[in-house]
């Protein structure tokens, strides 16, 4: 059987936070991705420049230079802040900061999938047959009642295979986080690698645990699609 | 003139030498990113066409190798080579040291493998996408299988697998980012390098975002170019 030489337990727990991470940072970025395709397609004029500023940087930079920028100028932004706020306050707010990784790594993945979430729901809301946001008005619906009960539950047909390939690249872009210091799999399976000297011991579990996440969402969307193709014929 | 003379005069940080670390970075990016699409893309071209093959000891070992490297991060797969070839004894006395004895040629290898693996999957799905009625028309004009191959199969792949294969450049270029993990100075090793030595990491990180961005653009417009030219039969009148 596989002897990781006790480090079993401790890649074990990183595995753990790689599957938080995934889970919450894909919450935030589907979110994000609504909030940016309404945005992309609203009346008004700067929601739009936002959203498309938003999607246009935040694809044209890598992953790791993003993440980076904001675990470690966040930092010091938030030093700044508070020293203003100390000085701003009479010396009488004294409070200190300290961006965890965690938080850091989920609010970034989070905050770059989201441009890759706003480009697929986008698409989706397109393909919602127009006839059927207008039956909607005319049966006197709000805004929020024709979104909620109209274009999400159609729209989410569209985008499922567009969010299963952003979950799987999301899932390996978790990997990264290990350069700025947060202890997931990655990171654990590297230092016991260079402690024991035995590489391929530690990073092909690793890799096996990553091709598991990867088969068994494969299967869950898998059971969405067919969840949300209800209703339509196969073509 | 004035003004933007004293702008560069009062910043400590854009320094001739800074900007030459940069710029090494630059270059160091450039040639990774190149070198590594090059090499994926030679070798993935009878990879995909293995991968198309009904027999199965041909096509399933393709399958298995594109599979496992689209499924695990790239930072796993360069870490497990890194680590993997540095840390065997006695490579250090070998003669093989001197190719590994600089991170380049493992990060190379890394990279190549994993383009190939997209790249192989992306032609793939442009060769069956092939019309079945060109392949028939071949077979009448008594074209045997390697005929067929070079003359109509890849031919047409290769256009209806352009865009596509753009977005695996473009990936291709962010992903190289990683490469400053195991010590090379590329774009983002050489932002990294200025951010330690003047704790600035807005002005470093965001000057390389801005060089990325460039280059992501850059790509764009020539692979839109290319599209034009090569694709001008399949756009909509």
């Amino acid at each position: 059987m596989l002897d990781l030489q006790g480090y079993g337990p401790s890649i074990f727990s990183g595995a753990i936070v790689t599957i938080q991470l995934a889970i919450l940072s894909v919450a935030i970025a589907f979110i994000l991705g609504l909030l940016g395709a309404v945005a992309k397609q609203s009346d008004n004029r700067a929601a739009r420049t936002i959203a498309t500023l938003y999607t246009t940087i935040i694809r044209g930079v890598p992953d790791l230079v993003l993440m980076m920028l904001i675990f470690f100028g966040g930092q010091i932004a938030f030093n700044s802040f508070t020293e203003w706020l100390y000085y701003a306050s009479d010396e009488k707010i004294d409070i200190f900061i300290n961006i965890n990784e965690f938080v850091a790594g989920v609010v970034t993945i989070g905050f770059i999938f989201g441009a890759y979430m706003t480009e697929t729901f986008r698409g989706a809301f397109l393909a919602v047959d127009h006839g059927q946001i207008e039956a909607g008005k005319a049966y006197g619906m709000t805004k929020l009642q024709v979104f909620k009960r109209i274009m999400f539950p159609q729209m989410m047909r569209h985008a499922l295979p567009g969010i299963g390939n952003n979950w799987q690249v999301l899932l390996k872009t978790t990997a990264l986080v290990s350069v700025i210091g947060l202890a997931d799999m990655v990171r654990l399976a590297t230092e016991a690698a260079k402690s024991t000297g035995e590489p391929f011991l530690f990073f092909i579990p690793v890799a096996g645990v990553y091709l598991a996440l990867t088969a068994i969402t494969e299967w869950g969307f898998a059971v969405l699609k067919k969840r949300y193709s209800v209703g339509t014929v196969e073509a | 003139m004035d003004a933007l003379l004293a702008l560069i005069d009062a910043n400590k940080i854009f320094n001739l030498t800074t900007l030459a670390h940069y710029w090494d970075g630059l270059l160091m990016t450039v040639q990774l990113v190149f070198m590594s699409l090059l090499i994926g893309l030679i070798v993935s071209v009878p990879l995909a066409i293995m991968r198309t093959s009904k027999n199965r000891l041909i096509n399933y070992p393709v399958w298995l190798f594109t599979y496992v490297f689209r499924g695990t991060p790239l930072l796993i797969q360069l870490y497990m080579i890194y680590y993997g070839v540095t840390l065997i004894n006695g490579i250090q006395d070998s003669v093989f040291w001197v190719i590994f004895e600089r991170a380049y040629y493992p990060c190379l290898i890394a990279f190549v493998l994993n383009t190939a693996a997209y790249t192989t999957e992306i032609f793939r799905g442009a060769i069956e996408a092939t019309p079945k009625g060109e392949i028939e028309a071949a077979k009448a004009y008594g074209m045997n299988w390697f005929k067929r191959t070079t003359r109509i199969v890849l031919p047409s792949a290769f256009r209806r697998a352009i865009p596509a294969y753009s977005n695996e450049v473009i990936f291709m270029l962010h992903a190289s980012a990683i490469a400053s993990t195991v010590t090379i100075i590329d774009l983002t090793g050489a932002a990294r390098d200025i951010y330690a030595r003047y704790y600035a990491p807005f002005e470093s990180f965001l000057f390389v975002a801005a060089i990325y961005l460039c280059i992501t653009f850059t790509i764009i417009f020539i692979f839109k170019k290319l599209e034009n030219r090569l694709l001008a039969h399949l756009q909509p009148r």
